[in-house]
């Protein structure tokens, strides 16, 4: 099973985020179950997301203690919450920021985790360049799709499509693109980067 | 539209002969072949108001449907005389459910028979005025915003009667009742705000609102048949004395009736979306001295001594219906049933005296 | 059709399969997806003829379901928590009038305090209110539940509640199977009710009943109960004839063949404690899970028949019974009761998850370590902060104006994190 934790405020489609990743995964024929974490919603409020993915039926209730990869779409949530609880040092981790880690006071904290499974990408801007909105969801998975390997972009897009009609699906599908693209290629660098 | 206007007589009581009358004048109630949708055989009080009114109101209704007809109850007097086991008086499907929600069973009888292609059926909604003003009271105005089509009687005898005569927010000011005892220096119910039901379905604009008492029979089942030519949310309200209640002699309920109109304490009028379309005249006007008196949940106003103020303040809410309804044609005049039906004594708001606008010279 | 759904709408696009006349309904968090999704449908002219009343309470809710069940219409709605007390009066009335009205039930808890998240103690609140109470454990059953429960209730002239967990399962998007139209139609045949509002032929519903009669028409609100535990099995058995999924009954066992130690558990969480269950056999340990789906009726032989050789049993509950302990434990005991004296297993209460806090496969490894070490209390509150109790109670032994308890336990708790941007 892998399991996938979204952080964001209210407002920046962090439910819609996870929503979108199972939707995906159904689409490659995976079972997949998304679910927020119930909070007394509002604008700007911090809220977590869930997502697990698996080849059989998910029983599991519990929010995502343990994940496999992070997400986190709004970065002035990492030294207030604590988005990292949990995460083993395998794990994927992909924040919307045009910071580098060291910009964001990380540098040293993300040394614990694979430097090739973290990374930061401006899906926020990338989104405002596609969709006109800086709303990084649809984008971040695009990233992480690149970043995982766990989901295709296609299943990405078809389930971007499916949530999203017309010109708004397909602004979000192009800046998803645009992060699997981005993130393809910081990989790239990375792995000629000795470690 | 109110019934054909008719002369009759005097006989001490008001009561018309139906004898007396041309058939088709006579109210149905003198028909053989009505409907008797609630028989005889209830359990009702000697001289109950809302007996007497519940008949005539669903005979009339019947009629007017064909017989196609379903009712829901609220808990009450007009439940429990009226199903006492293990005998049911009612010829038409009945359904009660629980005190506060007759408005919302109707509205679902409605829905059901609407989804089946069977609005053809029509359906009353009735309840007593702690089941309506109170307690059911969020579900009538529900029924009312949603104009579903339902028609509500209301049957008004100003008290929880069925549990013992307590207090509801139909109690007028000063009456008696066992949770507003004659007792203190401010015996009986309080000088509140009042509820009026009937301004309320008004405020709603629904279709058809219209107030009647068991004074005028025929005038209730014209009402009842006006309501069932019309198609979403009616209201009837019906004033309807309670012997026990009230402590009035059980011959007195109809002169009681009668007394609280023509003393200005019970409006009798129509109205349409929103507008009061024609009023019931007062044809003599009494002091409400005269209708207070019979009443027993009034008798601390008379002895030991006359609490004339008390007095005085109730007149005054009579004075102001009568002003705002346009009760008496002219001024302290009153106006006999000669009058032909809608000669267009419609709607009129009171001029800056309180006059009524349109109406022609005052004398 | 496999699709990737909301719970909510999975349940809403099962009962518009079942052809509803009436959907009356007031919105309550955790319910709100369901009944606007089917407000959708009926908008939209996909489901028809239905009839969507939009009532000003869950006390009028009931209510129109009742008049609408009462004439003949296939009626239904849906409720959590404080909408569920609201409509309590009405419940009763359905139940004791016979009506065959189908209610989900978004299980939430009951406030004060007011809490949105969820437990089981609004359906647990009415278990004796003459209504059949099926739990849902994912949101395929909860669907599937629908379909059966539209069955039931007719085929008994008795209303039904499915019970499904609030945000849990309600806004979590999962797989499910949907049927297809023609299929439901088959399973779910029209409603012919057993009274009718008909002025053909005009009947008094709902007379007062005296000294002389009452017992006798509360008893056959049992004994359909009673019926209800022969038919539900038989319809479960049906629906996995047509539909090819073993959905509803009574109760389901989980790895029970020999284990020594039960957990009794109603609706998401058996999700989560069959994943320890697992963890927990691969250890050797000998665990099994015992969910209950109907609840009421109380399978009692079936409980005990599936407990009696078992050497302890754990009833995980989502509700308290304040002021002796758990409602399910306390009908668990009137199940074992009657096993022999020696052999009946040694049953102990865990209250767990009020008002939504996580139920975790870590804490219940714990629990169960701690069960089969014969550590466990009868009565057990779950993962509770003994620490912020005991302060409160300090807090009240030391002034008789100490305040509200849910403030000062907030203060003590700390405040949300919201910090400056």
């Amino acid at each position: 099973m892998f399991q996938v934790r979204i952080h964001g405020r209210g407002g920046q489609g962090v439910v819609t985020a996870a929503e979108l990743l199972a939707l995906a995964a159904f689409e490659e024929g995976r079972f997949a179950q998304a679910f927020p974490s119930f909070g007394s919603e509002r604008t700007g409020a911090p809220v977590v997301s869930f997502c697990r993915i698996d080849d059989r039926e998910i029983r599991l209730r519990e929010p995502v203690l343990e994940p496999d990869a992070l997400l986190v779409v709004d970065p002035t949530l990492l030294h207030q919450v604590d988005v990292f609880g949990g995460c083993s040092p395998a794990a994927f981790i992909l924040v919307n920021t045009v910071k580098s880690f060291d910009e964001l006071g990380l540098g040293e904290f993300v040394t614990h985790f694979h430097h090739e499974r973290l990374l930061t990408v401006p899906a926020g801007e990338l989104a405002r360049e596609h969709t006109g909105r800086p709303i990084a969801n649809a984008a971040l998975l695009g990233g992480f799709a690149a970043l995982s390997l766990l989901l295709s972009l296609d299943a990405v897009a078809s389930a971007i499509r499916q949530r999203f009609s017309g010109a708004v699906g397909e602004g979000n599908v192009a800046a998803a693109r645009a992060a699997y693209d981005w993130v393809g290629g910081e990989l790239r660098e990375l792995s000629r980067v000795p470690a | 539209m109110r019934a054909p206007a008719i002369r009759y007589y005097q006989t001490g009581s008001f009561a018309v002969g139906n004898r007396l009358l041309d058939p088709d004048q006579r109210a149905l109630q003198a028909e053989e072949q009505r409907s008797n949708t609630i028989t005889c055989g209830h359990r009702a009080c000697q001289g109950c108001g809302e007996a007497l009114g519940a008949r005539y109101a669903l005979d009339a209704a019947m009629r007017a449907t064909g017989g196609r007809l379903i009712a829901a109850n609220a808990t009450g007097c007009l439940e429990v005389f009226s199903t006492p086991y293990p005998e049911s008086s009612w010829q038409l499907p009945w359904l009660h459910s629980l005190f506060g929600n007759a408005p919302a069973v109707a509205t679902g009888i409605a829905a059901a028979l609407r989804a089946k292609g069977r609005e053809d059926i029509r359906v009353v909604g009735q309840g007593g005025d702690g089941g309506t003003v109170d307690i059911g009271f969020a579900c009538l105005s529900g029924m009312f915003e949603r104009n579903d089509d339902v028609l509500y009687i209301c049957y008004d005898n100003e008290a929880y009667m069925n549990t013992g005569v307590q207090r509801s927010g139909a109690t007028p000011p000063a009456a008696r009742t066992t949770t507003t005892p004659a007792a203190g220096p401010e015996p009986g119910n309080v000088f509140g705000q009042g509820k009026s039901a009937p301004l309320i379905a008004m405020a709603h604009e629904i279709p058809y609102v219209a107030t009647a008492t068991v004074a005028e029979l025929r005038d209730l089942e014209a009402k009842v048949q006006t309501a069932m030519a019309l198609r979403g949310a009616r209201y009837l309200h019906v004033f309807v004395p309670c012997p026990l209640g009230w402590g009035s002699a059980s011959k007195d309920t109809i002169r009681i009736a009668r007394l609280a109109k023509e003393s200005g304490i019970f409006p009798v009028f129509e109205a349409r979306d929103g507008e009061v379309t024609d009023v019931s005249p007062i044809r003599r006007q009494v002091p409400v001295e005269e209708y207070l008196r019979p009443q027993q949940r009034f008798a601390h106003l008379f002895k030991p001594e006359p609490h004339t103020e008390v007095i005085a303040r109730i007149q005054a809410g009579a004075d102001r219906n009568i002003r705002r309804f346009g009760l008496l044609d002219g001024r302290g005049r009153g106006h006999d049933e000669h009058t032909p039906a809608g000669r267009g004594h419609g709607a009129h708001a009171p001029g800056p005296d309180g006059e009524r606008v349109g109406e022609g010279s005052p004398a | 059709m496999l699709r990737q759904l909301e719970g909510s709408r999975a349940v809403a696009e099962a009962v518009a399969l079942c052809r509803p006349e009436v959907i009356c309904a007031y919105p309550i968090s955790p319910q709100t997806h369901i009944v606007e999704a089917l407000a959708g449908l009926v908008k939209s002219g996909e489901l028809a003829p239905c009839e969507f009343v939009n009532v000003e309470s869950e006390f009028a809710a009931m209510s129109v379901a009742i008049g609408a069940s009462a004439t003949g219409a296939r009626a239904y709605t849906a409720t959590a928590s404080q909408g569920l007390l609201y409509m309590a009066e009405a419940l009763y009335n359905a139940s004791g009038l016979g009506l065959p009205v189908v209610m989900t039930v978004a299980n939430r808890a009951i406030g004060a305090p007011i809490n949105i998240w969820n437990d089981h103690s609004d359906a647990m609140s009415q278990r004796d209110c003459g209504w059949i109470q099926l739990y849902a454990e994912s949101n395929q059953e909860a669907l599937d539940l629908h379909l059966q429960a539209f069955v039931l209730a007719e085929a008994l002239s008795t209303p039904v509640m499915v019970c499904m967990d609030g945000f849990i399962l309600t806004h979590a998007v999962e797989r499910v199977d949907v049927p297809d139209q023609e299929a439901v139609d088959a399973f779910v045949p029209p409603f012919q009710p057993r009274q009718v509002l008909d002025p053909d032929e005009p009947v008094t519903i709902g007379a007062m009943v005296g000294p002389e009669a009452f017992m006798e028409v509360r008893y056959l609100a049992h004994a359909k109960q009673l019926r209800a535990l022969e038919l539900i099995p038989r319809i479960a058995a049906d629906f996995q004839e047509a539909f090819g999924r073993d959905s509803g009954g009574l109760l389901r066992p989980y790895r029970m063949e020999d284990a020594e130690t039960v957990v009794v558990a109603l609706g998401s969480v058996l999700g989560t404690v069959k994943d320890t269950v697992d963890e927990l056999r691969e250890e050797g340990v000998r665990v099994g899970v015992l969910g209950l789906t109907s609840f009421r009726p109380f399978p009692l032989a079936a409980v005990r028949e599936a407990l009696v050789r078992a050497r302890r049993v754990v009833v995980l509950e989502k509700a308290l019974a304040v002021g002796i302990g758990g409602p399910v434990s306390a009908n668990v005991h009137m199940a074992l009761a009657e096993a022999s004296a020696g052999g009946a297993p040694r049953c102990c209460t865990v209250i767990a998850g009020l008002g939504g806090r996580p139920i975790t496969k870590a804490s219940l490894r714990a629990l169960l370590a701690d069960a089969v070490a014969d550590r466990l209390e009868p009565l057990t509150f779950l993962d509770l902060d003994w620490g912020v109790v005991n302060r409160e109670l300090e807090r009240m032994g030391a002034s008789p104006t100490s305040g509200p308890h849910a403030e000062n336990i907030l203060r003590d708790v700390g405040p949300v994190a919201a910090g400056p941007v």
